[in-house]
């Protein structure tokens, strides 16, 4: 199996910005929406391009959520891309109503997702939207791991998609791994590294811990499989019963809280199907606090350290189970 | 279709008969809010909307936006004595398995149906995002979107309000059902929004007022509204809740509140004897 490798590090902010642009220039259907953080959100490479297509709608987030339903209802593909925290929190009820049950395709940009938001502190971090958004019907919620990945993910969910589209991305500058001819389907995870002792899920920017991890612990003679869940929902049942079946335990990781996560939605189809010890790195029900996005990571326990620890930790426990 | 002044009042008379029959069928539902909108319903798929019946998503008509979903009941009503469904599937409004949800709610296939909406605040800003695409795309189509002025407590209504009057949307015109009530009692109680119209103009539309139970101010209205150029109307629709059974007429205990067989059969008996 593949081996991969930092080729530099660039912000997934940026890969969904360069994603919207590439699918607008394919699809005239395509149409912006602003909330006063356009360039934070890369949405100003396709504002700049496409200026008669962007709407600058300013800070009222809850107004542009219906306003990409109605451009969508009549015939539209809106992108509208704000902080996490704001597009999954402050407008859930027009994303429930408004956007889910119309099942319109309106592609939401979650951005500047977790904790490693860093400075700004809780207020901003968004630990919170994946939940919120998954449990919601109609809607496919996508978390890509690098900026290569995000560019991919995004030109999918706004060519290949029909309903509603939550993508979450982050703001830092993190590590380009994945090939950019990569094999990508949305709802499809991407077995990263092979393993047969434990399993070891993980999505959005934390892929790539869980990936440095694994092959620190196979220095220490634990094969631990790396699997990256760009899709959370609808969850890859296949590839995480396959990982439970395999290896009988199973870690999941996240920049979000444990409660109603990722991590649960995995949970979800283990409990139901196949019943294996699992343990869960992720935000245990807390607000951030300002730091530097390193600093947060450490201190909050989201790091390739952590993740070898619970994944040491549960391998030698999993024996003990029946 | 050409229907005259003098027979608007017919249909409407024929609606506000298929909203009781239904509502009292059903148990439950919003008689109020839907006897007081009939005529300004009937006023529209009878005389203003172009649209088509035979081929509800024809690609040039005028869109309607219901925003606040529980007068479902006279959408409901309209939509099937304009031709777009039997009139008897009325009967089924808020049954299992019914195109006639409780809110409108397009997933049940109903035709005619532009928008799936019950929670208040959120329908001017579809009509805003419809009105953007109209223009984009060099369309003639209008939005008409419907609301209450209960609604105007939300604080979306007024996000919308800005960015229609941002974009110059003079092909979307609101019309606020303005009967003074709301569950908890008088608007002006619960939470006063006067000066309504001030409001409006200050966000950068254009205000006109009706009668909304008199057919020629109601059409005047929309003549107005529709040559309005670079900016949105608004037209404020006084109306009273429950028009036309004078036992429920302004009380505000029938928003949400569905007769009995028994009372429906008295109220539809009072509209056949006042027509």
């Amino acid at each position: 199996m593949m081996h991969f490798e930092n080729r530099g590090n660039k912000a997934t902010r940026l890969g969904f910005g360069e994603g919207v642009l590439e699918a607008a220039r394919r699809d005239s259907r395509v149409v912006g929406i602003g909330a006063d953080i356009t360039g934070s959100v890369s949405m100003d490479l396709f504002a700049k391009a496409f200026p008669e297509r962007f709407f600058s709608l300013g800070i009222a987030e809850q107004n542009c959520m219906g306003v990409a339903t109605g451009l969508a209802l009549s015939g539209k593909v809106p992108v509208f891309s704000t902080y996490g925290v704001f597009a999954a929190l402050r407008t859930t009820d027009q994303i429930r109503i408004s956007v889910c049950y119309n099942n319109v395709h309106v592609v939401i940009g979650g951005a500047h997702a977790g904790i490693s938001v860093g400075p700004d502190g809780a207020t901003h971090q968004a630990l919170e939207d994946i939940a919120i958004m998954r449990v919601l019907p109609n809607m496919t919620v996508l978390s890509p791991c690098d900026a290569t990945q995000t560019i991919i993910a995004v030109q999918r969910a706004i060519g290949n998609m029909k309903g509603p589209v939550y993508i979450r991305f982050g703001r830092e500058p993190v590590p380009e791994f994945t090939h950019e001819h990569q094999e990508f389907q949305i709802g499809k995870g991407q077995q990263l590294k092979d393993g047969n002792d434990i399993s070891i899920l993980a999505t959005g920017h934390m892929v790539w811990e869980a990936l440095q991890a694994a092959y620190q612990l196979q220095q220490e003679g634990i094969h631990a499989r790396v699997i990256n869940i760009h899709t959370i929902k609808p969850i890859d049942e296949e590839i995480i019963l396959q990982a439970a079946h395999e290896t009988k335990a199973i870690i999941t990781v996240e920049e979000h809280q444990i409660m109603g996560g990722f991590g649960s939605a995995v949970a979800e189809v283990i409990v139901k199907n196949h019943p294996v010890p699992m343990d869960f790195v992720g935000i245990n029900d807390s607000f951030g606090e300002s730091g530097k996005p390193d600093e947060l990571m450490k201190l909050y326990g989201l790091t390739r350290e952590t993740i070898m620890t619970k994944t040491q930790s549960l391998f030698y426990k999993k024996e003990t189970f029946i | 279709m050409t229907v005259y002044m003098n027979e608007l009042k017919q249909i409407a008379r024929n609606i506000r008969i298929d909203i009781i029959k239904s509502i009292a069928e059903a148990g439950s539902g919003h008689t109020g809010g839907s006897l007081g909108l009939t005529d300004i319903f009937t006023a529209l798929y009878f005389k203003i909307l172009h649209h088509k019946p035979s081929e509800p998503q024809w690609d040039d008509r005028d869109r309607l936006i219901l925003s606040i979903g529980h007068v479902a009941p006279v959408l409901y009503a309209t939509l099937a004595h304009a031709g777009y469904f039997p009139v008897q599937e009325l009967q089924t409004l808020r049954k299992l398995g019914s195109r006639l949800q409780g809110h409108p709610g397009r997933d049940h296939g109903l035709p005619g149906i532009e928008l799936s909406a019950g929670s208040l605040g959120q329908g001017l800003s579809v009509a805003v995002g419809m009105a953007l695409t109209a223009k984009m795309d060099k369309k003639n189509w209008r939005v008409y979107s419907i609301h209450g002025d209960g609604e105007m407590q939300e604080g979306s209504i007024w996000e919308a309000a800005m960015s229609a009057a941002h974009y110059k949307l003079d092909n979307l015109i609101a019309i606020i059902d303005r009967n003074g009530v709301q569950i908890d009692g008088k608007t002006k109680d619960v939470m006063d929004m006067d000066p309504l119209q001030d409001k409006w103009e200050s966000f950068g539309w254009r205000v006109l007022n009706c009668n909304g139970h008199d057919f020629e101010e109601i059409q005047q209205a929309f003549t107005q509204a529709q040559a309005t150029q670079s900016k949105p109307t608004v037209i404020i629709a006084r109306t009273i809740m429950g028009k036309g059974v004078r036992q429920i007429e302004g009380d505000y205990h029938w928003h949400g509140k569905a007769p009995s067989k028994e009372e429906a059969d008295n109220f539809i008996q009072e509209i056949l004897k006042a027509s």
